[in-house]
């Protein structure tokens, strides 16, 4: 599987926030996307997940599932977590479990892997924003999807949930999966970097 | 027993579990006596036996009021003393207020059936009574739409006092809209004066529903510290690290 | 379970547990109600008269007032990212959702409409009768108000300018909604046509409300 992008630019609210971007990731490589904020690393990985559509270029998927585009086989991990407060940490997780769909593990087993598995039966809106990061680090475990898109993943993680987080991407890549990263500081995998919008 | 003593939540649960039992013994004979002398006593010459319905709607009407008043304090120990207590007694009161409320109305509404022919007539007192559960049930809703009680509590106060401010002011604006759009009644609930063997079942009456109150009150506020012990232990629990 | 009841279970889920629940519409729904005979006066005949007007308007606004946060919950939650790039269609999940929404919002409003009937001297056939309408009929205001709602999320507003926007759509449905109500309590005119009528719109407004929400809701994902 390879995800590449040719000549990608991006225009929000009338400026132009980037221009003539190349990128390429291929199965079990991980690409980190760096610059500094407002540089577009969001608005990148939104293009790349379909949620924006760019102003020129394109974007391609190589191999992967020929019946589905390429939003419907990768997650995306925003800034935000989608989390619903009224419902307990596992109704959450076991919605977006039921919801996605396609291959699917246990909901109780995700929580657990990453250490939220005492909260299970707690409201949502109990958890700390560390936890609610690994809430969604637990829909990348109980639904499985080929790319990941991954928005500042280690925001508001401690040093536990951040290695416990490069533990998952080594586990992602191992498997042929496929990161793209936006982030601030390393990511702690090797892997070639995207810079956006000048030095940092 | 200072106010001091009771602010503390433990000591008001130790104080509580003790004399729960006795009123609500207490309101239970009340409650018994007060049937008994309405049962008992002679029925009216216009109304015939349905005036006894009477001996539950005034106090029921009464106490919808009084628990409003309750709140009100409530709320000032909230916004002006900040009494530790203040928030679970307005808290705890807004639904057994409400509830007094919805029966001054349906008995209000079963009173009224034989002299009306309909089981509502838009009659002064009655839709001031109408008014006031709207203004329990929002207040109910406003406690609820807050995931913190305690941020709640503060809205609720200011709402609750807004609304005692308000009460007399409705009352009147209704009282007014009646005689606008319908000659006075023939039939006035509660009537003008009250002979003496109705008064007295209906103060006995109204002393065990007030009695009622007091403990369904502190009941209630019971479980509502009982229920924030939950919510402050849950939260500890999802705050702990994974075992 | 299917990704669409997973869907619709969440939504009444959350509508059941936050802050006082669908009953809020209800709650305003009686209050309206309440506010009538303030203004025309407690007239019982003339409440009888007016009462499926009544009923229906009232049901109408706390439709579209508990309408506007359909999206805009997900919206801000970073949620609707996750439906759009999700192996479901978005017009069924928009679908999905107007219905855990009329489930939960709509039908305690036709529950709510006997009491409510009582209260305007409406007699027991006439309220069965306003029930039934609303029964056909809030289904086609869940499902045009939705498209108010998708372009709350569009353009960042809510409140009055969408309700300025979805109440012309919703006439057709208040119109046919209230005739087939008195032709029912009155007479002479059938019951059977406008009422028909009521149920064609609620089907149309099936297909064409998730439709134009789905399209709405793509250009407001940035």
């Amino acid at each position: 599987m390879r995800l590449s992008g040719r000549g990608v630019s991006c225009v929000r609210g009338g400026r132009e926030v980037f221009a003539s971007l190349d990128f390429e990731a291929s199965s079990g490589e991980a690409l980190a996307v760096i610059g500094r904020n407002g540089s577009g690393k969001t608005s990148l990985l939104r293009l790349i997940a379909g949620l924006l559509a760019p102003a020129a270029g394109s974007i391609a998927l190589d191999g992967g599932e020929a019946e589905l585009t390429l939003p419907e086989q990768a997650h995306y991990l925003g800034h935000r977590d989608a989390l619903k407060p009224a419902l307990s940490v596992l109704e959450n997780l076991g919605f977006w479990r039921d919801f996605l769909g396609g291959e699917v593990f246990d909901a109780g087993e995700s929580l657990a892997s990453v250490g939220l598995g005492h909260t299970a039966h707690l409201p949502a809106a109990y958890l700390s924003a560390g936890q609610r990061r690994r809430l969604s680090l637990a829909r990348l475990l109980a639904v499985r999807r080929p790319i990941w898109l991954l928005d500042e993943p280690t925001a508001a993680l401690d040093a536990a949930g951040q290695s416990l987080f490069t533990g998952l991407m080594r586990a992602h890549l191992a498997r042929g999966g496929l990161i793209i990263a936006a982030t601030h500081g390393p990511l702690g995998i090797d892997a070639p970097e995207l810079r956006i919008g000048g030095a940092t | 027993m200072s106010l001091i003593d009771l602010a503390n939540p433990s000591r008001f649960l130790a104080l509580t579990a003790r004399i729960l039992p006795w009123l609500a013994a207490a309101t239970a004979i009340l409650l018994a006596i007060g049937l008994y002398q309405s049962a008992t006593a002679p029925d009216d010459y216009q109304q015939g036996a349905t005036v006894k319905i009477m001996f539950i709607h005034v106090p029921n009407a009464w106490l919808s009021m009084f628990v409003w008043g309750v709140m009100s304090l409530a709320s000032l120990g909230t916004l002006v003393w900040r009494h530790p207590l203040a928030d679970v007694a307005a808290k705890a009161a807004a639904p057994i207020g409400a509830a007094f409320t919805f029966l001054a109305l349906v008995t209000g509404s079963l009173w009224g059936r034989p002299m009306w022919g309909t089981y509502w007539e838009w009659d002064a007192r009655l839709t001031s009574v109408l008014i006031l559960f709207l203004m329990y049930l929002g207040l109910m809703a406003l406690w609820r739409a807050v995931e913190d009680p305690s941020r709640a509590a503060r809205a609720a106060a200011v709402l609750t006092l807004v609304g005692a401010i308000n009460l007399p002011i409705i009352k009147f604006s209704v009282d007014w809209w009646n005689t606008l759009h319908q000659p006075a009644s023939v039939f006035r609930m509660g009537g003008p004066t009250l002979d003496r063997v109705f008064l007295i079942p209906l103060l006995v009456m109204a002393i065990a529903f007030t009695l009622l109150f007091v403990t369904l009150h502190l009941a209630a506020m019971r479980n509502e510290i009982l229920r924030r012990r939950v919510r402050s232990l849950q939260m500890m629990q999802a705050s702990r690290k994974a075992a | 379970m299917t990704a669409l009841s997973a869907l619709i279970q969440r939504d009444i889920r959350i509508a059941l547990r936050i802050g006082g629940g669908a009953l809020i519409g209800v709650l305003f729904f009686l209050s309206v109600v309440v506010l009538m005979p303030f203004a025309v006066g407690p007239d019982l005949k003339l409440l009888a008269r007016l009462g499926p007007a009544i009923l229906w308007l009232g049901a109408l606004l706390a439709s579209l007032l508990t309408l506007d946060r359909l999206f805009m919950a997900d919206h801000d939650d970073g949620s609707l990212d996750l439906i759009v790039m999700s192996r479901n269609s978005l017009e069924l999940a928009c679908a999905a959702k107007a219905l855990a929404h009329w489930i939960a919002a709509g039908l305690p409003l036709i529950v709510a409409t006997p009491v409510l009937g009582l209260l305007l001297n409406l007699d027991v056939p006439s309220t069965a009768a306003v029930a039934l309408t609303l029964l056909a009929g809030t289904p086609a205001l869940t499902f045009t108000g939705m498209i108010g709602a998708a372009l709350a999320v569009t353009l960042h507003r809510g409140g009055l300018l969408l309700a300025v926007l979805v109440l012309p759509l919703s006439i057709p449905v208040l119109i046919f909604g209230v005739a087939a109500s008195e032709a029912a309590i009155s007479g002479p005119q059938s019951f059977g046509a406008p009422f028909a009528i009521l149920c064609a719109l609620s089907l149309v407004s099936f297909v064409v409300g998730p439709v134009a929400a789905a399209a709405s809701l793509r250009q407001g994902l940035d």
